[in-house]
């Protein structure tokens, strides 16, 4: 079994991203159960009240979870790159199902039961704590459960937004195209779910037996509430304090690739320890990441930086490209390094055979398939002014069919399966040549140089001057072929980043500075 | 007197009355029966007593105090109640049901433990086998016994009584019933039951309400009800067939 393989060579690493699983989880429905029962009781006892407060909780369960996950990123002191805006969104899913069982467990409490209550002389808080809420216990267990069991799944969303978790396997494997990886974090992370879900089943069902009572299972949940601090104590532990450089990327191979790069140049100058924040979920959460101080460090494209990031025109020239990207970054604060040495352009591609028959070498001559051909495109390639929009209006496209929007990683297979009939890629992508690709001449010169660079906060290149030591010894180190066999030891040998990245690093001479 | 009504109405606003003009009091260790038809304001008389309502005309005093002066919550500690569902709390065990007043009364829990078991033991229902189980695992008459055993352990000056054995089957109905005589002169209690079976209030009162339509009819001696000329009393005595204490 492959994935058991991968499972023993990624020991640490799968351990690490369990417990930070299982702490996202717990710590999100800990706080929703705290939240969730008063908020509960309270619309419990005042029906108005009430059914504003499950309206609400319903509303926000509405939300899918990465639309969540992208509205809470911008906000002041909850939102950002990491855990912090994971729970909150988790704790907002989590409410709906605590509310609505708190609720419905105390409105189904026998009213002769509440009235022998009342008529025994107990204060409404007696009633609460002695009779509603031991009553409604069952009820709202079964209402913890599905909030965790729910909880377990939308953690793995989490991963994009560089929180940690199981859902890192699986993100990294749907870039890598790599069911093993996708398995990797998909298996343990169901079992996490069914035995979240057995648990508290076990729970549940002792307490309709009556074998456990309210201050049982106040107990029980202090007892894993310490043992899940121990955990976290250990995450954090491992963590540790002092000095930490913070390394991002994106979520696909080549990112990934760079942003582990990166890190191991960084440690190779000693002095600083490095957290990695990889595969995050796009352009827009990395640059917000650098802007909060999540991030210190990830590597983004000239073309990319002053498109997309600052909403201007990209000069044609790689050297002005350049040059506008490093004044806009100045203006906020940021540094843009020199660049790499690759320039990883948009590549429109095509089956080779396909290219062959049909006699197509530029982008021009797709015109002659417009009528029939399905385009596929990544979101973001549809959605930015320098992608699909730009694209039509230079070369007069008109592609009968509305192109496919589809996953970045998902592309390059549907391509090559015959799903989609052009795509929009990397030129550095290793899968160009193994699934046997042919990339159109951009005859128009549509697209900009996308010259990888290094952007480090200033503040963080003067803190830690390791930082511009390593990237020192990276520029222009790195140049397209070689960015295409790195992705191509990645994606097509399956060999671990790590090794790879270790590998090249060790062909470059450290830089004195 | 322990109660006493004095010119008591009770209404919801905006509705008919629910009762007119009562007058009634009892004394330390009697037992007064209220008989009438379902609905006609027996259980909001109760009521009434413990303070879960208070009159819209007249005064309840209980203890020589209105009702409208005291702390609620002081109040209904100091007053059994006992109604047809019973509302054994089905979480607890018995012996917790019982002894839940005493608790919040904040005995020390050996003496509620104490006293819930002599209370069971009275009723009937050996603790040693009683105490441990929950009211689901119980029959109807035991159910309704526990209750009894509940309303009792904080030793009130009053037990308010609310078809108590409506639910039962006639046999344990007067299993239970004689059950709660010999108890009731063992402990003194005062006692208002509130029944539509006017042969158990005869069998079981030292004094006898009639009510209906919100009214109380007559307020006497068994003998003395059960003789009345008031043919509204009359028809109603006469409806049921009579079974006459001597």
């Amino acid at each position: 079994m492959p994935v058991v393989q991968f499972w023993l060579t990624h020991r640490g690493e799968l351990m690490t991203l369990l417990q930070q699983h299982v702490v996202l989880v717990f710590v999100s429905t800990l706080v929703a159960v705290g939240i969730g029962i008063p908020a509960g009781v309270a619309a419990a006892r005042r029906p108005r009240l009430g059914r504003a407060i499950l309206v609400a909780a319903s509303a926000a369960q509405t939300v899918p979870s990465l639309a969540l996950l992208g509205f809470l990123l911008p906000v002041p002191f909850i939102g950002g790159v990491g855990p912090r805006t994971a729970l909150v969104a988790l704790v907002i899913y989590a409410l709906l199902p605590i509310v609505r069982t708190t609720v419905t467990g105390i409105r189904n409490v026998d009213p002769a039961v509440i009235e022998a209550g009342v008529a025994m002389g107990m204060t409404r808080r007696q009633l609460l704590w002695l009779v509603q809420l031991p009553l409604a216990l069952p009820s709202i267990i079964a209402g913890i459960r599905v909030a965790a069991v729910i909880g377990v799944g939308t953690t793995t969303i989490a991963a994009a937004i560089g929180a940690g978790g199981l859902g890192e396997y699986i993100f990294r494997g749907l870039s890598m195209v790599d069911t093993t990886t996708i398995l990797a974090g998909a298996i343990p992370a169901a079992a996490l779910a069914l035995s979240v879900d057995g648990l508290l089943a076990l729970l549940e069902r002792r307490i309709r037996r009556g074998r456990t009572t309210l201050a049982g299972a106040a107990r029980a949940a202090a007892a894993a509430a310490l043992i899940v601090m121990i955990f976290a104590m250990a995450a954090i532990a491992r963590t540790g304090g002092g000095a930490v450089v913070v390394v991002g990327s994106k979520n696909f191979t080549e990112q990934v690739i760079l942003g582990e790069l990166l890190a191991q140049a960084i440690e190779a100058e000693g002095g600083v320890r490095v957290l990695r924040k990889l595969n995050l979920g796009g352009t827009f959460i990395c640059d917000r990441g650098l802007r909060t101080g999540e991030l210190d460090v990830y590597v983004e494209y000239t073309g990319t930086a002053v498109s997309a990031v600052f909403h201007e025109d990209v000069p044609r020239d790689s050297r002005q490209a350049f040059e506008r990207a490093r004044d806009l970054y100045a203006r906020v604060g940021l540094t843009a390094r020199d660049p790499l040495g690759f320039n990883n352009t948009f590549a429109v591609l095509v089956r080779t055979g396909d290219a062959r028959a049909l006699g197509l070498r530029t982008i021009d001559d797709l015109r002659a398939v417009e009528r029939t051909w399905i385009p596929g495109f990544g979101y973001e390639f549809l959605q930015r002014e320098d992608g699909y929009p730009g694209l039509v209006r230079t070369y007069e496209l008109r592609f009968a069919v509305q192109p496919r929007a589809m996953e970045l990683s998902l592309i390059y297979p549907a391509l090559a399966g015959g799903q989609v009939d052009v795509i929009a890629g990397d030129a550095t992508s290793a899968l160009i040549e193994s699934l046997e690709l042919t990339q159109l001449e951009d005859s128009r010169q549509y697209f900009p140089p996308y010259d990888a660079i290094p952007v480090v906060r200033t503040a963080s290149l003067l803190r830690h001057p390791e930082i511009g030591r390593a990237l020192a010894r990276l520029a222009g180190r790195i140049s397209t072929d070689d960015m295409r066999e790195l992705n191509a030891a990645v994606d097509l040998d399956r060999r671990p980043v790590q090794l790879v990245a270790r590998g090249y690093l060790a062909r470059l001479p450290r830089v004195e500075q | 007197m322990l109660v006493q009504l004095d010119r008591v109405s009770f209404q919801y606003s905006g509705h008919p009355p629910v009762l007119r003009d009562i007058n009634l009091s009892l004394q330390t260790g009697e037992i007064c029966a209220l008989v009438g038809r379902s609905g006609v304001g027996k259980t909001t008389l109760l009521k009434l007593v413990n303070g879960l309502l208070l009159p819209t005309a007249g005064t309840v005093l209980v203890e020589g105090r209105e009702t409208r002066l005291w702390d609620g919550i002081r109040l209904r500690r100091r007053i059994g109640y006992v109604f047809q569902d019973v509302g054994l709390f089905p979480h607890m065990t018995v012996e917790e049901n019982v002894s839940i007043v005493p608790r919040l009364e904040k005995w020390a829990p050996a003496r509620a433990r104490a006293r819930a078991h002599e209370l069971l033991d009275l009723l009937g229902l050996p603790s040693a086998s009683f105490a441990g189980r929950r009211p689901p695992a119980l029959s109807g008459g035991q159910r309704q016994r526990v209750g009894l055993a509940r309303a009792l352990a904080a030793d009130p000056s009053i037990l308010l009584m609310d078809e108590p054995f409506g639910a039962l089957d006639p046999l344990t109905r007067s299993e239970v019933r004689q059950e709660f005589a010999r108890v009731q002169t063992q402990l003194h209690t005062t006692v208002i039951i509130v029944t539509h079976d006017i042969a158990e209030a005869f069998a079981l009162a030292g004094r006898v309400g009639v009510v209906d339509r919100g009214e109380l009819l007559i307020y006497d001696t068994p003998r003395n009800v059960a003789s009345s000329g008031d043919p509204r009393v009359r028809a109603f005595i006469d409806a049921v067939p009579p079974r006459l204490p001597h």
